[in-house]
């Protein structure tokens, strides 16, 4: 064991979380949108559009995320005519791919937790405000959408930790995020073990954050 | 429960049969995709230039070969926890691997050079047509200088962990943005669709490249060897395997003595570049 490697490796190793960071809450931010729209749109009586709604959630959840990066990244980059597209000026950089291939694969986990979350209120809640006289636009605002964010919390905390170790998978687009910082440490000095064990520390110590203000939200809104 | 037992003690036999089997065998780590160096044909089969001068290696051993994959970043760490036995995978021998495995004589070299698409800027650099950076002359040195102005401000790609990502690193043409990839391919692709401005690697594995894709890549500025660029490719050897390395040695003076070196670099590559 190198522990020196090790104390030398943790500086750098914590700036690039700063980057992972940013790839997460912009990823997780986005994700959101998405994840709403989604979950609106597949609880719509359409069929057209929520067989659509329900077509990319399969996609993104049936595929792996590597793969998605793969394909926005050196995919997308292979087409000559998208290329000419101003769609480029975004798609040219490493960092905006990775951050629209994890914010599509989050929004499509979110929208079916969101779903889920919705179709689990009791008819009898809509009901109730019905018979108040309550209109839906306010029972929709003011009853559901509170009640569905609270069923969805601990999923959802799931989700944000399992979208802070795709992360990781950004490294494969050149970016230098945690992982991409070790491996660059590794390909000077050899010695995996030791700088990955720094590196998986630190992503546990993230998760030991996440999951604890995760913890605090749901107790402060259980009912 | 019988069954359990019995399946196991199968496991056990199988996987001891199997160690068994291998010990007597030399087993070469090469990574498969760095053509012509080594790479894979469509069935999946290692081939290239040292592929086929591993078989011939062993043979002047007088032992069993067995090629196995690895990835170019987990191939020092790969030797080390004894997955393979040598390296034959295009490595240059530096100074800063030397610290951590053995190198075999050099049985090829490699020079290094700049690649970019036809019609970028960077076009048309006046330099003379290699630098040695080992011993740097006058004219080596203004081709550095001319290079680090026409880099400033550029994306060049290199794969991780090679003598090109350490040769930009090193500094010697000023601050360029270095983005790092896991394997040559995706270097290449990242050259073609317009992100990277330059790129830099072997020669023959642009040349390769541009032949095989038919995509414009074209080579610019001067050939780089010496300094960052290590001493010729060897053969990759843990510290303590002394043995090995002695026989190795011996395979390579036979081998170039033979003849055979010249003959399969010059088939690989399309000239000699044995050493």
């Amino acid at each position: 064991m190198d522990f020196t490697l090790m104390v030398t490796s943790l500086p750098k190793l914590l700036i690039a979380a700063a980057v992972t960071l940013k790839l997460l809450s912009l990823s997780l931010l986005f994700g959101i949108f998405i994840g709403l729209l989604f979950a609106i749109l597949r609880l719509n009586k359409n069929p057209l559009i929520n067989k659509f709604a329900y077509g990319y959630s399969y996609i993104f959840r049936g595929t792996p995320l590597l793969v998605q990066i793969f394909l926005i990244y050196f995919g997308l980059g292979q087409i000559e005519y998208f290329r000419s597209t101003f769609l480029w000026v975004v798609f040219k950089e490493p960092y905006w791919c990775a951050i629209i291939a994890f914010a599509l694969n989050t929004g499509a986990y979110t929208s079916e937790i969101l779903r889920s979350a919705f179709q689990t209120i009791k008819p009898g809640i809509v009901e109730a405000g019905k018979s108040l006289g309550v209109s839906s636009k306010i029972i929709f605002y003011k009853i559901q959408i509170p009640i569905a964010i609270r069923q969805s919390l601990p999923a959802y905390g799931n989700e944000i930790i399992l979208m802070m170790k795709g992360t990781s998978l950004a490294s494969t687009v050149t970016l230098m995020d945690i992982t991409g910082v070790a491996k660059y440490i590794i390909s000077t000095s050899f010695k995996p073990i030791e700088v990955f064990i720094v590196a998986g520390g630190i992503y546990l110590f993230m998760t030991f954050v996440i999951h604890n203000i995760i913890k605090f939200f749901e107790k402060k809104y259980s009912f | 429960m019988n069954i359990l037992k019995k399946f196991s003690l199968g496991l056990l036999i199988t996987l001891f049969l199997t160690i068994s089997a291998n010990a007597d065998k030399i087993r070469i780590g090469t990574e498969g995709a760095y053509p012509p160096w080594n790479s894979k044909d469509a069935s999946g089969k290692l081939i290239g230039f040292e592929v086929e001068l591993a078989w011939t290696l062993c043979r002047y051993i007088g032992q069993q070969c067995e090629m196995v994959e690895q990835d170019w970043d987990g191939m020092i760490p790969g030797l080390i926890i004894k997955k393979f036995d040598v390296i034959m995978a295009g490595m240059s021998i530096t100074d800063e691997r030397l610290k951590t495995i053995n190198f075999s004589q050099g049985y090829a070299d490699e020079v290094a050079s700049l690649a970019v698409m036809k019609g970028s800027s960077l076009e048309g650099m006046d330099t003379p047509a290699g630098i040695n950076l080992s011993k740097p002359n006058s004219a080596a040195k203004k081709a550095l200088k001319t290079i680090t102005a026409a880099l400033a401000g550029k994306t060049v790609c290199v794969q991780t962990a090679t003598i090109h990502q350490n040769f930009l690193d090193s500094g010697d043409v000023g601050k360029v943005n270095v983005r790092t990839y896991k394997t040559q391919d995706e270097v290449n692709l990242d050259l073609t669709s317009g992100r990277c401005d330059a790129a830099l690697a072997a020669a023959v594995a642009f040349s390769d490249y541009a032949e095989k894709s038919g995509k414009p890549v074209v080579l610019v500025g001067p050939t780089f060897s010496g300094g960052a660029f290590g001493n010729g490719v060897g053969v990759g050897i843990r510290k303590d395997d002394t043995e090995l390395l002695k026989a190795f040695n011996s395979a390579i003076n036979k081998a170039r003595k033979n003849g055979d070196i010249s003959r399969i670099a010059t088939k690989w590559f399309g000239f000699d570049a044995s050493m």
